[in-house]
């Protein structure tokens, strides 16, 4: 029985030390929360948004002469806990604003706790139009699926393609949407879509798709989705030697693209909301800058980009509304007109999506690289 | 979807297609073959299924990652390296989580896996993180070859020849060692194998040893095909394995062989043919798993089990 | 105590517990409130699943599907009307069901029909398995069912998921759906079909001599599971206000057989204790995601994902050192409980001695 003592005692350790562990802080501080899929199918999403929203707050750290605590919890990529931690950042750390999340079906999840709460969200990589629609607590700094999927319809089509072949991850929401709102809009410009293939998140081979495609004669395929399942078809493509070029959205510009892609990523061609070289704003130098200091020869991720620039409107909400007072903050987010964020000059619209251009960029010599801009109609 | 359409991909396949999906169908299919074995090792001797098998191929992949980038050993001196350590991580989780329950109810058992399981993916992500690596590149491996206008990978043609080699040295200690004798008398009967005075601890552990370093094998090729690794990357594909292994009657090599074979091929060639269902990829897998086990309960080369009162 | 005082015992207790859902309802904060509805919620599917594995003695675990049945019956049909279009925003909304709008409880009893003839359906093939390749099978059958959903994109939205779902955070409907589950399974399990349910499990060929028909057992013991995991997912669907199929993943069912096992196999009270811990155990080691400083100094193994990793590990522990669960086969009883708190030691040392 002496393994029960060990086990009741280790129970009891985990216990006692959870009970404690809870410290209060003396210092006055105005908390905002932060929900990211840490652990789980998104970890990778949620690990590079969690740099954005940090260094944002090394480098805007006070507000109303207070200093802004970040309240971080992992969501674990799962629904049921992402509507618990929204809860709990709001009941048990009484945050005045959220940050968050990557993947839109955790943030839809959290959509009625901010709502009933009255607890201003802002989403940083959220793309679904669902998450802010109906919802006056929910804003997003990123720009949502219809206008991306529409900005590369326009961009193929005067590159002059006819023959699209459109390959779609079935299972996540973000790809479902631009490809649906690419085929209609390159559909109606009098574009052709040969083919629409499916695959599912977690799969490794592509193979059989990809032959398929090859067999329809394309002249190109746009397939957005998730980084590394992307990286993985485009070099499968190059070796069942299919030499067309691939198109995607925003989630390819990462490091982890260009790493599990390697050589064959080479020329693939993406939408983005941030670029170097359209760094125009100062909060776009400023960020470059450390984040460069911090993780030395890497590219910030639009995710990064896109986090740092949720936590500014939070931040910038706080200052307007010059209070800690959640709705003053929620009006005040609603209200800010042409901030100076990362991603350009951002104002909301009414449904608290930004109005803003896209980047479109391609990868040469292992590098992102700036090729066109477009403007929002 | 009318029938027209879902029947077109028939007129519209060519020769070299055909060829083209065949090749990736038994690439894939080998790979299913290989992590397959280790399951159904496993449960041949144990009656268990091992859930943390697939995770143990995601941590050989973060081994051989570590090995040729971080240590910079040459890759085929890292395959030895990740062979043994990915033996020991399978003689560990065995000895950990699975040896004290050896008399425990079955459900214990599958829990204590099913928790390994977890144990090991959630280990990943907070040492690795949650970002995908990219599998060291082996130019020798990866390079693209092709025969006529088929195309493929090096690697792919190795596959299927690593796969054979295995299965002939495992079958040659099955049925031609002395241990492969112990083996299968722990298999058949594990009481009486103990009262003929089979070390049963010792035949498991080396039962995990073989499974494990297949499973190594697997996961050095799996990374050289599919270079992105992350903590979740043998959720999926270990299923399938599993249900390979299912297929062809589980506790039987041979078996688990073909049900790679099946899967992996029928997976690229309903999507060759039926384009239309490339959505339902994944339903494939169990689909072919209810159909082949509504016939042949055990799997297609399964024993009949006659239950005794 | 005889029979009568038990129930005397127990419904004081549902009256008692259902106050307390009251006073949770009102006097909870929304986290805790939350999180007790998850275990509630939990339990009514950990006792789902306890019907087929812990009752009948076959390893199910398909039960993922059959939530993601009764989650997208409560989704498509309780969203108002006026709202889908906004919702199927991408492919509008088959108009077979376009315009047909449920009360919640209604698609509860809907969903967990439906899953119960899902159930049925899958019965048929599959329950003729035994062991592990039953538990293959219903894991298949489970994936089909979410891939389905996945690509049956008029129906469902499919990827896209559906929001706009009447949010059900009431922990008084929820209690009650909780008890009433309770209560049935409580008096199927003592009934004759409890009976032929446990003998199935001990034996299925003395069972099978003894005249019970295996299969017509074994299909209906998976059919009220079906349907109480439909209910539950129907409130899993309304408690978070929105569903898509990414949630409905097989991995999904292993938190429910979790559930179950560490709170005994084949015990009542023991899924409903395992729900309530492990729930509530993964918020409490909350924690250890969160940054410590002792003395000003950080402490770098405290960052999001260590939470995990300690639960993965207690988890194997438990099952390490407590095989048959908290419960075992056993029950609570008022007679126990009375033993109990008579005298707490010597209870244990006593169950000790008999475990």
């Amino acid at each position: 029985m002496k393994a029960k003592k060990i086990l009741t005692a280790l129970l009891a350790s985990v216990c006692v030390f959870g009970a404690t562990a809870t410290m209060a802080s003396a210092e006055e501080v105005i908390k905002v929360g932060v929900f990211l899929p840490l652990t789980g199918d998104n970890a990778a999403g949620g690990e590079l948004e969690l740099r954005g929203i940090k260094l944002a707050n090394e480098n805007h750290s006070t507000v109303l002469g207070k200093k802004i605590q970040l309240v971080v919890q992992d969501n674990k990529s799962d629904k049921a806990e992402a509507a618990n931690v929204v809860a709990r950042l709001i009941e048990k750390d009484k945050v005045c604003a959220i940050v968050g999340t990557y993947g839109s079906s955790l943030a839809m999840a959290a959509g009625n706790i901010v709502k009933e709460n009255k607890i201003p969200a802002v989403g940083t990589s959220c793309t679904n139009p669902q998450v802010t629609a109906g919802n006056d607590y929910y804003f997003r700094a990123c720009f949502i699926d219809p206008f991306q999927g529409t900005v590369m319809a326009n961009y193929m089509k005067k590159l002059g393609y006819k023959k699209v072949a459109v390959i779609q991850e079935v299972s996540n929401d973000y790809s479902v949407g631009l490809a649906k709102f690419f085929m209609d809009a390159y559909k109606k410009m009098g574009g052709q879509i040969v083919d629409v293939a499916n695959y599912q998140t977690g799969d490794k081979d592509f193979t059989a798709i990809l032959t398929n495609v090859k067999a329809k004669n394309p002249d190109a395929i746009y397939a957005p989705g998730n980084f590394t399942e992307s990286a993985m078809m485009i070099d499968q493509a190059r070796q069942l030697g299919l030499k067309i070029n691939f198109y995607g959205g925003d989630t390819w510009e990462t490091n982890d693209f260009l790493e599990v892609g390697g050589d064959a990523v080479e020329g693939a061609v993406l939408t983005t909301a941030f670029g170097r070289e359209m760094a125009t704003t100062k909060e776009a130098k400023i960020f470059l800058d450390s984040f460069e200091k911090q993780f030395k020869g890497e590219e910030p991720s639009a995710l990064t980009a896109l986090a740092y620039d949720a936590y500014m409107l939070v931040y910038y909400g706080i200052e307007k509304a010059g209070s800690t007072n959640s709705v003053a903050i929620r009006n005040a987010i609603a209200a800010n007109k042409n901030l100076p964020l990362v991603t350009g000059k951002t104002t909301l619209d009414v449904n608290g999506d930004p109005v803003k251009g896209a980047v479109i960029k391609t990868v040469k010599n292992g590098k992102f690289v700036y090729v066109d801009f477009v403007q929002p109609k | 979807m009318d029938f027209a359409t879902l029947f077109q991909a028939f007129s519209d396949m060519t020769f070299v297609s055909f060829c083209q999906h065949m090749v990736n169908g038994i690439s894939l299919g080998s790979l299913y073959a290989l992590i397959a074995i280790g399951y159904t090792m496993v449960y041949g001797i144990l009656l268990m299924i091992n859930f943390a098998h697939a995770d143990i191929v995601m941590m050989a992949c973060y081994f051989a990652f570590f090995g040729i980038r971080i240590f910079q050993i040459p890759w085929f001196v890292t395959l030895i390296g990740v062979i043994v350590a990915t033996a020991v991580l399978g003689v560990v989780i065995e000895r950990c989580a699975y040896r004290p329950l050896r008399d425990a109810p079955k459900n214990s058992v599958l829990i204590s896996a099913i928790g390994a399981s977890f144990l090991l993916e959630n280990f990943a992500n907070y040492v690795f993180g949650g970002r995908p690596l990219r599998f060291p590149k082996i130019s020798l491996l990866a390079q693209n070859i092709s025969i006529g206008d088929v195309r493929t990978q090096f690697i792919c043609l190795c596959i299927p020849v690593v796969l054979v080699v295995c299965l002939m040295v495992l079958l040659h200690i099955i049925n031609h060692t002395k241990t492969g004798m112990a083996m299968r008398a722990v298999s058949k009967d594990y009481e009486i194998a103990r009262v003929m005075g089979v070390d049963i601890d010792k035949i498991i552990s080396i039962t995990f040893v073989i499974g494990s370093s297949l499973a190594a094998i697997g996961a050095f090729m799996w990374g050289v095909r599919y270079p992105g690794i992350t903590p979740y990357l043998g959720v999926m594909p270990g299923l399938k394995c599993f249900i390979a292994a299912v297929v062809g009657g589980i506790g039987n090599i041979k078996g688990a062989v073909i049900g790679g074979f099946i899967l992996g091929l029928g997976e690229v060639l309903i999507v060759a043919f039926f384009p239309a269902l490339s959505g339902y990829r994944d339903a494939f897998a169990f689909m072919v798993l209810s159909i082949i086990l509504f016939y042949k309960p055990t799997g297609l080369l399964g024993e009949k089990t006659t239950e005794k009162v | 105590m005889d029979k009568k005082k038990n129930i005397i015992f127990t419904t004081v207790a549902l009256i008692v517990l259902f106050g307390a859902a009251c006073a949770a309802q009102f006097g909870l904060d929304a986290y805790l409130r939350r999180v007790a509805n998850l275990c509630m919620i939990y339990a009514i599917i950990g006792l789902s699943l306890q019907i087929v594995n812990g009752f009948c003695g076959q390893f199910s675990l398909g039960q993922a599907g059959f939530m993601a049945i009764g989650a997208y019956v409560v989704g498509v049909f309780t969203v108002p009307v006026e709202l889908r279009e906004k919702v199927f925003y991408a492919v509008p909304m088959n108009p077979l069901i376009a315009d047909i709008q449920m009360p919640v409880w209604l698609a509860l009893i809907v969903g967990g029909l439906l899953a119960a003839l899902v159930a049925f359906l899958i019965g048929f093939p599959v329950l003729r398995l035994h062991g592990d390749y039953l538990a293959i099978a219903t894991l298949g059958f489970s994936e089909i069912i979410r891939i389905v959903i996945t690509n049956a994109q008029s129906f469902t939205n499919g990827a896209l998921g559906i929001k706009d779902i009447p949010p059900l955070n009431d922990a008084r409907y929820i209690f009650v759906v909780c008890a009433i589950t309770y209560i049935f399974v409580t008096a199927l399990i003592n009934s004759s079909y409890g009976r032929a349910f446990k003998a199935i499990r001990e034996d299925e060929i003395a069972a099978e001599a003894m005249g019970i028909d295996l299969f017509k057992h074994k299909c209906m013991a998976f059919m009220f599971s079906a349907f109480f995991a439909g209910v539950g997912g129907g409130l899993y669907g309304a408690l978070l206000g929105t569903v898509d199929p990414k949630n409905f993943l097989f991995t999904l069912t292993y938190n429910f057989v979790l559930i179950i096992v560490l709170g005994g196999m084949g015990s009542i009270t023991g899924s409903m204790l395992g729900a309530i811990l492990v729930t509530g155990g993964l918020e409490f080691l909350r924690v250890f995601d969160e940054p410590l400083e002792v003395f000003g100094m950080a402490i770098p193994l405290f960052r999001p994902g260590f939470r995990m990793v300690i639960f993965s590990i207690l988890l194997m522990v438990c099952v390490l050192f407590w095989r048959k669960g908290i419960m075992g086969t056993e029950e609570f009883t008022w007679e126990k409980f009375k033993k109990f708190v008579k005298n707490p030691v010597g209870y244990w040392k006593g169950d000790e001695h008999h475990g």
